[in-house]
Order: C-alpha cells, then sequence, then structure tokens
C-alpha cells in the first residue's frame, strides 16, 4: 500500500513515535483519546478550583455509568464492524419493565432479571437476524429500537415511580460511598477488558471486524460471534436500565433517549473506528469520561446552556474521526 | 521411483453450471512429499477443481479421498480440519491482527481460560522462523510486506497440521526475490513430506519448484506428466491445445521491430518523492523495458510521464516540445496513454459493457459533446474484440463479467482504439494466462511495428527479454542501468536489478 505522507506535522510527530517503536501504530488513537482526557483534566484542574475533589470524580462517575454500561456493549459491536442504534430504547423499555413488574407486585432482582434477559435476548435476536439474512445491521437495530420504544410505550406512557424497600436502599446507596450503578459500570468494563484482549472470543470479534470472509477461512464461527456480540450490547443497554431505574427511582419509557448516539461518539471518541477490526476498552471508558468531563466543565465556566456541550463533542468527534483516517495514512478520494 | 499410496485423490469429478461443464470427469492424484503444478488457461477448470477440493463447493459427481479415506468437506474450514489448506492470491487474514494473532487465532495457548499472549507470540516466532522468514510477530499483518503475509498464510496451515497446502498463484504480487524465499519454504515443506498443489500463470516458476504437472483444459485433465520430460513448449501446446508448430509460433510472434532513433517521448529529471530523478527515451516504433523490484519506482515512473501523478520537477517533452502532462487529459491531447497495473481499481469501469468500455478514451479525445455513435461504438468494439480475441459472449457484456486476462484486453483495446502515440503499459500481463500473455506480447511488437512508442513494465523478466529491445532497471527510485539489443538477457537484468553483489 502507497503510504503518503500526512497533511499534519502532530499526525507526523505522531507516526514518527510509532516508527521509532515508542508507540505501535494500533496505540496511537488510544494515546490521543487518553492524551485528551489527560489535557482535559488538567485543564479543568487548573481553571476550576476545587475540581480535584473525590466528589467531582464521583459525580463524574454516577452521571455517566448509565452511558458507559451502554459504550462498553457498542464497543464490542463496533469492532465486530456492526452497530447498534437499539441500545437508548431498550434502556427504555428494561427501566419502564422494571417499573411496570414492580408496581404489579414482582420483586426488584427477578424484574431486573427479566429486563436483562429480555435485553440480551433481544440482542441476540437482532444478531441472528442480521447473520441469517445478510441484513445491514443500521436498518435491523434501527427497527429494534422502534421496536422498543413502542413496547415501552405500551407497558406505559407515563413515569412509574418504584416503591420497594430493596429497590430505595439501592437507589440510596447512589449516593453512598459505593454507588450501585458505578460499581456495575466498573465490574462490566473490567470484564469487557478481559474478554476483550485475552479471550479467544473476543479475539474472533477482532477478526471477523477486520473482514468477515477472511475470518469465516479462518475458522471463525461468524454465526456464534455476531449473535454473542449484539447479545452483550443488548445486556449492556438493560443493565444501564436499570441503573437508570437505580438513579430515578422510577421507570420511564423514554429513558435513554438518544443515548446510542451518545454512546457512538464516545466509543469512538474513544478510539475505536466505525469500520470495525479495532479499538479497545480503555479508550472507551477514557471516551466516556471525556464525554462526563465536558458535562461537568460547562457549568463551572459559566456556560449553562445545553447545546455548547453537543457542540464540544461534536467538534471532538470530528477531530477524531480526522485524526484517524490521518493515521490510516490515506485520504479519500 | 516407486508409485506411493497417493496422498491426495480426485477420482470423476464433475460440476456443471447451467451452460458449462466446468469439470467434465476430472481426475487429479498428488503425493506426499512433491509440489504439484496445476496448470491450464482461465477458464480450463482449474479453480473448480480446487474448490472441490477444499470444499468451496460440492461436485455433482465424483469423490475425493485423502489418504486413502473418502472426504466430502463442505466448507474450507471443514477442509482444513481435515487437513487440506489453501493459500489464496489474496491473502485471507485478518489484516488488523498481529501477525501472531493471525498465526494462531482459533488456537491460541492459554493458562487459566485466559490467552496467554507470551505463549501465542513465543510459538508464532517459531512458525515464522520454521519457514526461514524473520518478521516482528506483534506488528499488525496488514503493515508487512505481501510477501510475510503470504508467509503468514502458509504458516497459519502450517500450524494446522496441513498435509496437503493448495497454493493459488501465489506469487503473483511478489518481487523476484521474495518469490525465490516462498520456493524455499515450499520445498523444505515437501521435503517434510507434505503434497503441495501449486498453481501459476508463470510458466518458468512451475519447473522452478513442481516435480509433476497436470495440465486441464476444458474441464478434463489432458495430461499429467512429470516436469522434467515435459518442453516449455510442448506444455504451451497442451494448455492452449493447439499443435507444437503454433505454439512455437505464438512463442515467436513478436519478431523485435527494429525500432528507429526517432524519439517520441523524451523525459529529463523526474522526480516525485523518493523516485528520480529518472531520465528516459521512448523511441518510435521501440518497446522500452522498465524492469526493477516491486517499489523500485516503474509505476511511479509511468505515472508522472502520463500526468497520473504530478512530478515535482523534470519535464516531459514530446516531438521535442515540452508538454505539461497534468492533469492526465493533457498527456492523452497529446497522445500518451497509459494503461495502469490495477485495471480492477483504475481502469475497468465494470458497471459498463465492453464496447462502451472501449470506446472511452476514444470518446475522450473527441471530446463529450461529439457524442460516438452507437453504431460506430459497437464497429470499433466488435474490432478490438476480434483482433484480441477477447472472449465474450458479446460487446453488450458488461466489462466486469469479464475474466481477469480479458478485461485487461478491454483495456488495452481502449487505449489502441484511440491510436496513441505513446503507450505505457504497466504489468499488462500479470495475473492472466499463457495464451492472453503471449497475445498481448504479439500485440506490442504490432503496435511497435506501425510506430507506436512503447513503455513496458513488467515484474517478468524473461517478457521483459521477449518483448523489449531496450531495458531500463530501476532500483530504490532510480535508475540502475540500461542494456539494448544483444545486451538484454535474464542474466544481465537480474544482475542490474540486484545491483551486482551489493544487497538490494
Amino acid at each position: 500500500m502507497v503510504q503518503r505522507p500526512g497533511r499534519f506535522r502532530f499526525l507526523r510527530a505522531l507516526r514518527d513515535l510509532r516508527v521509532h517503536g515508542l508507540l505501535s501504530p494500533q496505540d496511537v488513537p488510544l494515546a490521543a483519546t487518553v492524551g485528551v482526557l489527560l489535557a482535559l483534566f488538567a485543564a479543568c484542574a487548573i481553571a476550576f478550583p476545587g475540581f480535584l475533589s473525590p466528589g467531582v470524580a464521583r459525580n463524574l462517575l454516577v452521571g455517566n455509568a448509565a452511558l458507559g454500561l451502554v459504550c462498553i456493549g457498542m464497543t464490542f459491536v463496533i469492532i465486530s464492524g456492526g452497530i447498534d442504534l437499539s441500545v437508548g430504547a431498550a434502556i427504555g423499555f428494561s427501566s419502564i419493565l422494571i417499573a411496570s413488574l414492580v408496581q404489579q407486585g414482582w420483586h426488584p432482582m427477578p424484574a431486573f432479571g427479566l429486563a436483562l434477559t429480555v435485553g440480551a435476548a433481544g440482542g441476540a435476536t437482532m444478531g441472528t437476524l442480521i447473520h441469517r439474512f445478510a441484513l445491514p445491521p443500521f436498518l435491523v437495530t434501527l427497527a429494534g429500537m422502534f421496536l422498543y420504544r413502542g413496547g415501552a410505550l405500551m407497558v406505559s406512557e407515563r413515569s412509574i415511580t418504584i416503591r420497594h424497600p430493596l429497590h430505595r436502599t439501592l437507589a440510596e446507596w447512589g449516593s453512598g460511598p459505593v454507588p450501585p450503578a458505578v460499581v456495575m459500570f466498573v465490574v462490566a468494563a473490567g470484564a469487557g477488558f478481559v474478554v476483550a484482549r485475552w479471550t479467544r472470543f473476543g479475539r474472533d470479534v477482532y477478526a471477523l471486524g477486520g473482514g468477515e470472509e477472511s475470518a469465516r477461512l479462518m475458522g471463525v464461527r461468524v454465526a456464534g460471534v455476531k449473535v454473542r456480540v449484539y447479545a452483550i450490547s443488548g445486556l449492556c443497554a438493560a443493565l444501564a436500565g436499570v441503573a437508570m431505574t437505580l438513579a430515578t427511582g422510577a421507570g420511564n419509557a423514554t429513558a435513554g433517549h438518544l443515548a446510542e448516539l451518545d454512546a457512538i461518539a464516545a466509543v469512538v471518541i474513544g478510539g475505536t473506528p466505525l469500520s470495525g477490526g479495532a479499538g479497545s476498552m480503555v479508550g472507551t471508558v477514557a471516551g466516556v469520561l471525556i464525554f462526563g468531563l465536558i458535562q461537568e466543565a460547562m457549568p463551572r465556566a459559566g456556560v449553562t446552556n445545553s447545546w455548547w456541550f453537543r457542540i464540544a463533542v461534536g467538534g471532538l468527534l470530528l477531530g477524531f474521526v480526522l485524526l484517524q483516517r490521518g493515521l490510516e495514512g490515506r485520504r479519500g478520494q | 521411483m516407486v508409485d506411493a499410496l497417493p496422498l491426495l485423490e480426485a477420482r470423476g469429478l464433475v460440476k456443471v453450471y447451467p451452460g458449462v461443464r466446468a469439470l467434465d470427469g476430472a481426475d487429479f492424484t498428488l503425493r506426499a512429499g512433491e509440489v504439484h503444478a496445476l496448470m491450464g488457461e482461465n477458464g480450463a477448470g482449474k479453480s473448480t477443481l480446487i474448490k472441490a477440493l477444499t470444499g468451496a463447493l460440492a461436485p455433482d459427481a465424483g469423490e475425493v479421498r485423502l489418504g486413502g479415506r473418502v472426504i466430502r468437506p463442505r466448507s474450507p474450514v471443514e477442509a482444513q480440519r481435515l487437513g487440506i489448506s489453501t493459500v489464496y492470491q489474496e491473502v485471507n487474514l485478518a489484516p488488523n491482527l498481529s501477525l501472531a494473532e493471525n498465526l494462531l487465532l482459533g488456537r491460541q495457548p492459554r493458562r487459566l481460560g485466559l490467552i496467554d499472549r507470551r505463549a501465542v507470540r513465543r510459538r508464532a516466532e517459531a512458525i515464522m522462523a520454521g519457514l526461514g522468514v524473520r518478521a516482528d510477530v506483534g506488528r499488525p499483518l496488514g503493515s508487512l510486506p505481501i510477501a510475510v503475509q503470504q508467509m503468514a498464510a502458509i504458516g497459519r496451515a502450517l500450524d494446522l497440521d496441513a498435509r496437503v497446502l493448495v497454493l493459488d498463484e501465489p506469487t503473483s504480487s511478489l518481487d523476484a526475490e521474495e518469490t525465490a524465499r516462498l520456493f524455499g519454504a515450499v520445498r523444505s515443506l515437501a521435503a517434510r513430506g507434505m503434497g503441495v498443489v501449486f498453481i501459476t500463470h508463470f510458466i518458468g516458476q512451475v519447473y522452478e519448484v513442481c516435480a509433476r504437472v497436470t495440465v486441464m483444459r476444458g474441464g478434463r485433465v489432458v495430461a499429467v506428466r512429470d516436469a522434467g520430460g515435459l518442453p516449455r513448449l510442448e506444455l504451451v501446446a497442451l494448455m492452449l491445445g493447439v499443435s507444437m508448430e503454433e505454439a512455437r509460433a505464438i512463442e515467436r510472434a513478436h519478431a523485435r521491430a527494429g525500432s528507429s532513433a526517432e524519439v517520441a517521448l523524451r523525459a529529463r529529471g523526474l522526480r516525485r518523492g523518493r523516485v528520480g530523478p529518472i531520465d528516459l527515451d521512448l523511441r518510435r516504433g521501440g518497446a522500452l523495458g522498465l524492469a526493477g523490484l516491486l517499489g523500485s519506482g516503474r509505476t511511479e515512473t509511468a505515472r508522472m510521464i502520463a500526468g497520473a501523478d504530478r512530478h515535482e520537477s523534470g519535464r516531459v517533452e514530446i516531438d521535442g516540445r515540452s508538454v505539461p502532462t497534468s492533469p492526465p487529459r493533457r498527456a492523452i491531447a497529446a497522445g500518451v496513454a497509459l494503461c495502469p497495473e490495477d485495471r480492477k481499481a483504475e481502469a475497468i469501469v465494470p458497471g459498463l459493457s465492453v464496447r462502451e468500455n472501449i470506446a472511452l478514451a476514444v470518446q475522450a479525445r473527441q471530446g463529450w459533446w461529439r457524442p460516438i455513435g452507437r453504431r460506430a461504438q459497437r464497429n470499433l468494439a466488435e474490432r478490438f474484440v476480434r483482433s484480441l480475441r477477447i472472449a465474450t459472449p458479446g460487446v453488450e457484456k458488461p466489462a466486469g463479467e469479464l475474466s481477469g486476462g480479458n478485461q485487461q484486453k478491454v483495456v488495452l483495446a481502449r487505449w489502441l482504439a484511440a491510436e496513441p502515440r505513446v503507450l505505457l503499459l504497466d504489468e499488462p500481463t500479470r495475473g492472466i494466462d499463457v495464451g492472453a500473455k503471449a497475445e498481448i506480447e504479439r500485440l506490442v511488437g504490432d503496435l511497435c511495428a506501425r510506430g507506436v512508442a512503447v513503455l513496458f513494465i513488467s515484474s517478468e523478466v524473461e517478457e521483459v527479454g521477449r518483448v523489449c529491445d531496450r531495458v531500463l532497471v530501476l532500483r530504490d527510485g532510480r535508475a540502475a542501468g540500461e542494456l539494448s539489443g544483444e545486451g538484454v538477457t535474464v542474466a544481465a537484468v537480474m544482475r542490474l536489478i540486484a545491483g551486482e553483489g551489493e544487497r538490494a
């Protein structure tokens, strides 16, 4: 392949690092993400007194645990070369499902269990359809999004408050030292990290993202990998739904509105290219934290309008996409 | 040699597609420890036979035995498990994963249920060392040279304990040195008792590595011979299904047209990036060969001359007048035509018909505001389909559906139709079959006879020697030397490519 010189000095500098063996090429997007995260954090620490407090770090994690959970699953999907648009609606569905079941007298634990099962099964179904009929993931999960959201609204259009002692206890822990949502996120991220890096399934996901036909010829059971990847994503979305009910003490059919797009943005900012085959869980966690940091920093900087947050994310996303293109060493024709 | 029990044996394989008997009772026998060439023109049934052996398709009749046992692999993966591995022309591995992971995907050594990354690395290094390749196994496969990727595919097959290795045109994108290394590995594998099926369009390579040759034509096996007892000419005759005399005529077809001293195109000090400065003269009625390893700057030179890439310094003169050749439109107007290397990506418009593809350049020269009538296009296309013997049911067939060799002929026809004064051919015979190759070589001779100045790029040194009266050898982006007339010999070209003793 012809390597053309990059357009930007910054990219060239990064590539020099790479050439000198200090940074392997796969790690460059990750390094950029972590670099941005650290720079952002340092800037905030300097600009806003009191930013370096446990309270802020807590807020950061609590406020983004649900998004983070969705991103773990989304990372697998995107590495495999797919996309999952159904996750936001899946959050809404599991949230309202849990609330409605508890309202009807269920104990929260089996309600959580059922929501997680539905999430995983829904994802597995979409994965099966995508593989069996060679359908574009974009469309199948788009359909899933409509089905989940419609189903959620069918359960209840209005938000349902969850009244159960266990749920209240868990929700109260949310403001204590060990917030359950954060525990879920950290455990899921750790598990995701290990699975992606140290299991045959994880490596098969990367191989699939590198090229389906090649993966098949190398003996990867493509069907199984795809089904599991979407099942993981659905499971993560349902977990995020559980986290949402704990945070709000209620179930809401519109919970997780546009969360799929936030998740895609965070994963891409985390250094996972949308084309698949590369990326890492560490990057995704960094991407989620960047997301959270911006949100955290804006009000302190006196910016209260939410559109500035969107604009910052949009700019960052664009920057990262250009960075990735630059590192590939070729430009679109 | 006593005929040992065959390792892989196919008997009476039949595969019928609507309208074609792709395999018509083909037999094939592979012994353990031999490298066996499978030869034939495009469409002779080689690919279908290979697919039937490797599980990519199920034959309608006949049976395949591996080590005496009947096998019916239903997929390439199943064939792999049985011990038949295939290395395709396009490497079918994951470019995004490291070389080590590619070698061991699905069989990574584990500890406590998790992949032992260090053990993966160690084992991968051992596999590559066994093949005589030194490469950083931690690097992503896609960043390594094609030759190493090819070796990785072989290494993967080895680690799968393959007993039969099928190499489907593995050398078509390798340069001479890489090919030699591949052959070294193949020989040592055969010596260890593996049976290797080798498919190639390069006849010379058959004699380099293969002990026996199976020749196919029209879905049947027409000959199985020891390579030692099969003269090259007879092999060509068998493949084409012609008599020895006709084959000889094809080989001799390009009697060299004596080139005049008149310079049609003169390039001085062309430079772009790491290629250059390059000086060269293309003479009216002469063919200048451009030889060198992959990456020596052959393609870049042709692209600069044709204006496909802008040269950073230097100039191009046509008929003594300096001409700006960029954008390519200017070069085309001056009578320069480039037939690029990657015909799929850069030249053939697969969705357009053969007729439209051929008429493109003529139309471009005339200007788009003066459309050529459909009938005129038809006549033009039919004339070239006849004269170049393009195998197509009709000129309205989409060009993308033709075989590789025929696509290449369509691209050639396009530029010939525009009647260029200078024709730059970048690897025009790469990956096409022997018959088409001979025709293209002959065609270059005809063009020279009509006074066209030709630049001919090829990785096959023998071919450059056959076609060209002068050869410019490039090395690392610079001219390493020029040969002409009697001095154009394979040995002399190779010496220049290698840099006479110094390591390239």
